[in-house]
């Protein structure tokens, strides 16, 4: 029954086929019976799901139910629920219960949507391959010996082996896109500011947006109507009227520029998700878009610069765990210094303390200048980039990620090389453009994302793109064989 | 530029971080790795260029200063590790 898009349920709840009440028990069941071998939830919220599956049910009686009243979705354990555990995968919060709920969540809820539970992902979204997690890695449903992708890790296995039909993520430097590249999802990154970033736990304030990873574009079109909105609680969402990301699913592809940047192709490209993209391409060229080629110059510098801004925000927010208002707190402290350091020391993983220790240098008396500010000029040199290209196209096409998903602890001894495989997603984010990656086919049994990027406030042409191809191709219609077939 | 045991100690300490010795050396290596590949940034000239803060060059928009909701003492008190009366307890702060 799980094995089922969000538009599906939406569907067969109207049709009156079961009740929301029926298909939370069921997905509450099947992530209780599968997800020992995937890992994807830290929390499943049964009772708190029951109350407002009976609410959904109440409210679809009275006729004014919503596309997504009574569909069943999880929220990445970065999203406060208000009283629902929210642990971003940290001992720091391990026991944390939020007195109040994100303006995402806030959104989903009026709805009518049933969170189910929250899902695993790298410990306060620092890393890519959801290895950095307090409650143990997440496995990949395509092949449990990989990698799932990361941050949001836990959202993106949890869709990819049929748990829940949607999730909620977020991306600061490609932790939406990644994993849903690594499990053969439609996720999206929109414009910085599209999405309210209050009541999400901060990483990097700057570069931190939220979007949905779903099975189809349709589906993620309708989560992130739900999600995306003005919020005046969040002092950097835009005040943009909310669109309808629906609204040009169905538009034809005639007369589309797609710039192709040649630094998207370099040395660094695993050869064959190179063809698996090119052969996308090719699809979408049939489809009457005119190809071009492009270039990014300053891509590789976004990997030096974000790698600076983003671990130094991070500092700053993160310095406001300090074991005294909430979170965790060490046993007998011997001094206030005391209680800082070791309530921080004990509380936090070891990726968190490195990226707050490199955020910390960097912000420090004397090198401020040479780092962060530096890294912030050089944002703006990413951003002229885009600029000039995408005033010759209208969207930008390459890979997620230079490999598929790699192999669960191939890279955990060295942070660098970790790093290294943001080099396609982190300039999305630095230059706040939506992003998303759409399935595109498979490397020895592992998925690859396309990657689509346009210009502001762009995210109904990318989901309009994604869904054509979508009508063209089945990639994202392939199940892993870690998914039981429909009860 | 690569960090010495004693420039780790020095950041953990404004990090407000307590870091072992045998963590010291580890996060010495690593983080000069890392500082390693931002050093990178050197390399591009920047002359004249703004640095880029928000996305959109926006500034911090204000509200207005009143009051938008309730008192939300004893939900954000209840949630912290020790209280009395209403107030956050900590370790003796002055003798």
């Amino acid at each position: 029954m799980t094995n089922k898009t969000l538009i599906q349920i939406s569907t067969e709840l109207s049709a009156g086929n079961y009740s929301s009440r029926e298909i939370t028990q069921d997905i509450i069941a099947g992530i209780k019976a599968r997800d020992h071998q995937f890992n994807s939830f830290i929390t499943v919220s049964e009772d708190l799901a029951l109350q407002q599956a009976d609410a959904a049910d109440a409210r679809r009686a009275t006729g004014n139910a919503d596309l997504l009243t009574g569909v069943p979705f999880a929220h990445k354990d970065l999203f406060c629920t208000q009283g629902l555990r929210t642990t971003c995968a940290s001992k720091m919060l391990e026991n944390f219960v939020p007195p109040y709920e994100s303006t995402v969540g806030q959104r989903l809820l009026a709805t009518g949507a049933v969170c189910v539970g929250k899902t695993n992902m790298d410990e306060f979204a620092m890393g890519s391959s959801n290895e950095n997690s307090y409650f143990g890695a997440v496995k990949n449903p395509w092949d449990l010996s990989a990698v799932p992708g990361g941050s949001s890790g836990g959202s993106a296995a949890a869709v990819a082996a049929g748990l829940v039909p949607a999730a909620t993520g977020t991306d600061t430097g490609g932790s939406i896109r990644q994993p849903a590249s690594f499990c053969n999802l439609t996720g999206i990154k929109p414009t910085y500011g599209r999405v309210s970033r209050f009541g999400i736990v901060a990483y990097a304030s700057s570069l931190d947006q939220a979007g949905p990873m779903c099975t189809t574009a349709e589906d993620a079109a309708v989560m992130l109507n739900a999600m995306a909105g003005f919020d005046a609680q969040d002092s950097t969402s835009v005040q943009q009227d909310a669109a309808d990301f629906t609204a040009d699913l169905n538009q034809p592809l005639a007369g589309l520029k797609v710039g192709l940047p040649k630094e998207f192709f370099g040395s660094g490209l695993d050869p064959q998700v190179a063809d698996c993209i090119m052969a996308a391409v090719k699809q979408i060229e049939a489809l009457g878009a005119e190809i071009v080629d492009i270039s990014l110059p300053n891509l590789e510098l976004s990997i030096p610069a974000y790698y600076v801004i983003a671990p130094s925000e991070a500092s700053s927010n993160l310095s406001r765990f300090d074991g005294v208002r909430y979170g965790y707190r060490c046993d007998q402290p011997e001094d206030l210094m005391d209680l800082y350091c070791r309530s921080r020391a004990e509380g936090f993983g070891a990726e968190v303390k490195r990226r707050i220790m490199v955020g910390t240098y960097a912000l420090s008396e004397g090198y401020y200048d040479a780092y962060y500010l530096k890294a912030q000029r050089i944002r703006r040199l990413i951003k002229d980039d885009f600029a000039r290209a995408l005033a010759k196209v209208d969207v930008i096409m390459g890979p997620v990620a230079p490999t598929p998903a790699f192999d669960l602890g191939s890279n955990t001894k060295d942070p660098v090389a970790m790093y290294l495989e943001d080099i396609y997603t982190l300039s999305a984010n630095m230059a706040g453009i939506p992003a998303m990656s759409t399935p595109a086919g498979f490397v020895n049994g592992r998925p690859v994302g396309l990657h689509i990027m346009g210009n502001y406030f762009a995210e109904a042409k990318l989901l309009n793109i994604a869904h054509q191809y979508q009508q063209v191709t089945d990639w994202h219609l392939e199940t892993p064989s870690t998914m039981q077939k429909g009860a | 530029m690569a960090l010495e045991n004693a420039d780790i100690e020095n950041i953990a300490v404004l990090a407000r971080l307590q870091v072992s010795a045998t963590e010291t050396s580890d996060y010495a290596d690593s983080i000069s790795s890392i500082l390693a590949l931002v050093d990178q940034m050197q390399q591009v000239d920047t002359i004249g260029v703004e640095p880029l803060s928000n996305p959109h060059d926006a500034t911090q928009r204000l509200r207005a200063d009143v009051v938008t909701c309730d008192n939300q003492r004893d939900a954000f008190m209840a949630i912290a590790p020790a209280t009395e009366e209403g107030l956050y307890l900590v370790p003796k702060v002055i003798d």
